[in-house]
């Protein structure tokens, strides 16, 4: 079916790469068209800071190599940034106020491949201070909003909310909200973002678009703004399945600046869309039917195994004992590396600088103002597990957990499952303002179905699989083995296809 | 196990971040809801499990122990609050 060229954000990056080859239409048509829709879309806060004269510089050099015939794989495909990546002279905080000011003078490795194959930068997206939290609303910019309406809600009362606090509107996740958000407006073709508990999977189920945390190790954290280094990854968001692997590909590689990046192939993960499921054993884990589970999600997972059956996969039960003990081990693991890693935000070399009279009072008044109350909450308890007395009783009792936790997918994988098929959230997305401000723990659980995926180093990926009772956007998660990629892509386009055409919100917030 | 006020104020210096007297209880309540949260680890049964070193499996890898980078003095200083002479300055580290 040919593509709609008159409405170019209505594209997907698959499409906008056909259309641009084929010469149809221009990469500074495509980038302007989406910086217009930024420009209109600012309520939705989606972006953090925008790079409009560097975004139509990158087309027009696109548009050259069109012409010449020298395409690269993204040649003149504008996408937007997570505010944690490295963009050399451009705004890198991770939306926390102790980075104010911030413009590195160096590039990420990802983005760096992204400009490598020829996309465009239309800006850096918003996200939790620090890559923690599950819906976006610990930015120090304050929360992204979904582009999806709260159920019963008229477009007059989306808008007088947007124009306000946005409480009640929905949040696009965490804590790639703005990534999400920005790919489910039609602001950018796809996005990038990162996962350490969820961060991608989440938002992606929440807003309907797709979403890949890759292997530990398949994409080089060199240059992303670390939060805990042995579970952050690098991973696209985008509106589609292939549009993933379109991603994944330019994303991933070996990498010599950083030690933890495999030095393992690229494959072309976009072959694997489409291809047949014949011969995929697919694992249905007992232990991730939690009590009290939301009927929906529940009778969506049952849909999802019976979509892959009908697609040729077989369905099997199995079991991962350990499961209940991820996100407690999780919420000790994270924040100890956390605790190490944002030790450097000292006010010394770079960002927010409060008065002081000596260096420790410098220390401890920038970070007083400028690290938000979940990222001080987090670094205090990362800060105790770590501590001497609690060491072994805490962190590496959490890591003995991992251990297990890796043991028990191991053992499914060597009874021949292919990959593992779970709920990707407990519930459907919730409203900015409803969820954590009297328990932190609250937050916490919307994490349960992903963060065993981070804990063992395995790849996660979250398919579009539908629209709840009340018109809200759900996903399904496929957990796979080391550096199976490819095989994710095919089960989640299996799903994909199988839950019908995709619909986007109408923009409300224009 | 839980932390009291003392320890609060204790991790806070630890962590090099100031705390108010009247943020202490909040904090202090905050903490305690997530150690409340993971104590149902102390029950697993964990005797002859490693902890995990490495997430995949993997060797450190080496390199020649030669200068590959450098000479870019005005580039590190960019960010700096405050920077002169090529050192970046701080108020008085010792007393």
């Amino acid at each position: 079916m040919e593509p709609d060229l008159t409405e170019l954000t209505s594209l997907t990056l698959a499409e906008g790469r056909d259309a641009l080859r084929s010469r149809r239409i221009s990469s500074v048509e495509l980038t302007e068209a989406h910086l217009a829709a930024i420009e209109r879309a600012n309520g939705l806060n989606a972006f953090v800071a925008t790079t409009p004269e560097r975004a139509l510089e990158m087309a027009r050099a696109s548009d050259a190599r069109l012409a010449k015939g020298s395409a690269g794989p993204l040649e003149g495909l504008p996408i937007g940034v997570k505010d944690l990546y490295a963009t050399e002279g451009v705004h890198t905080q991770a939306c926390s106020h102790i980075l104010d000011r911030f413009k590195p003078p160096y590039e990420s490795t990802v983005t760096a491949h992204l400009w490598r194959d020829g996309a465009a930068m239309l800006g850096k997206l918003n996200m939790d201070e620090f890559a923690m939290g599950s819906s976006t609303e610990t930015s120090c910019y304050g929360p992204a909003a979904s582009p999806w309406l709260p159920p019963n809600w008229s477009v007059e009362k989306a808008r007088a909310a947007l124009a306000g606090d946005k409480r009640g509107l929905l949040t696009p996740g965490g804590s790639s909200g703005g990534s999400a958000a920005a790919v489910a407006a039609r602001l950018c073709l796809a996005a990038t973002a990162s996962d350490t508990g969820g961060s991608i999977r989440q938002p992606a189920a929440f807003t309907g678009t797709a979403g890949i945390k890759p292997t530990y190790g398949r994409c080089s954290r060199y240059g992303m703004v670390a939060f805990a280094s042995s579970l952050d990854q690098a991973g696209p968001i985008a509106r589609t399945v292939r549009d993933c692997a379109i991603m994944l590909r330019s994303m991933a590689g070996a990498d010599a600046r950083d030690s933890t990046c495999a030095d393992a192939a690229v494959p072309d993960y976009e072959a694997a869309v489409g291809r047949s499921l014949k011969g995929l054993k697919i694992g249905i884990p007992r232990e991730y039917r939690l009590e009290g589970m939301n009927a929906e999600i529940e009778a969506l997972w049952r849909r999802g195994a019976d979509w892959l059956s009908a697609a040729g996969a077989r369905i099997v039960d199995v079991s991962l004992p350990n499961t209940r003990h991820a996100l407690p081990a999780y919420y000790i693991v994270a924040p100890a590396e956390a605790s190490s890693n944002l030790a450097r935000y000292d006010g010394v070399r770079y960002g927010l600088r409060e008065p002081a009279a000596d260096i420790v009072d410098l220390y401890e008044k920038t970070r007083a103002k400028g690290f938000g109350a979940e990222v001080r909450r987090r670094l205090m308890i990362g800060t105790y597990v770590l501590s001497a007395g609690y060491y072994d009783a805490y962190y590496v009792r959490a890591q003995k957990i991992r251990t297990l936790i890796r043991r028990d997918f191991e053992a499914v994988f060597a009874d021949g499952v292919d990959a593992i098929l779970t709920p990707a959230t407990p519930s459907p997305a919730f409203g900015i303002g409803e969820k954590g401000s009297t328990d932190p723990v609250e937050m916490y659980l919307n994490d349960v179905f992903t963060v065993t995926v981070n804990m063992a180093g395995l790849p996660g990926l979250v398919a579009p699989a539908g629209l709840s009772a009340q018109g809200l956007p759900v996903g399904l998660q496929l957990i796979g083995r080391p550096f199976d990629e490819e095989t994710l892509f095919t089960l989640g386009h299996a799903i994909e296809q199988s839950r019908g055409a995709a619909r986007w919100p109408q923009a409300w917030w224009e | 196990m839980s932390v009291d006020q003392a320890a609060v104020r204790r991790i806070a210096h630890l962590a090099r971040i100031a705390v108010t007297d009247a943020e202490v209880p909040h904090l202090q309540n905050e903490i305690n809801a997530i150690l409340a949260f993971v104590e149902a680890l102390s029950a697993v049964d964990v005797s002859g499990v490693e902890p995990m070193t490495s997430v995949i499996p993997m060797k450190l890898p080496m390199r020649e122990d030669e200068v590959t980078d450098g000479e870019i003095e005005p580039l590190i200083l960019a960010n700096a609050p405050l920077a002169e002479d090529g050192f970046f300055v701080v108020p008085k580290v010792i007393e």
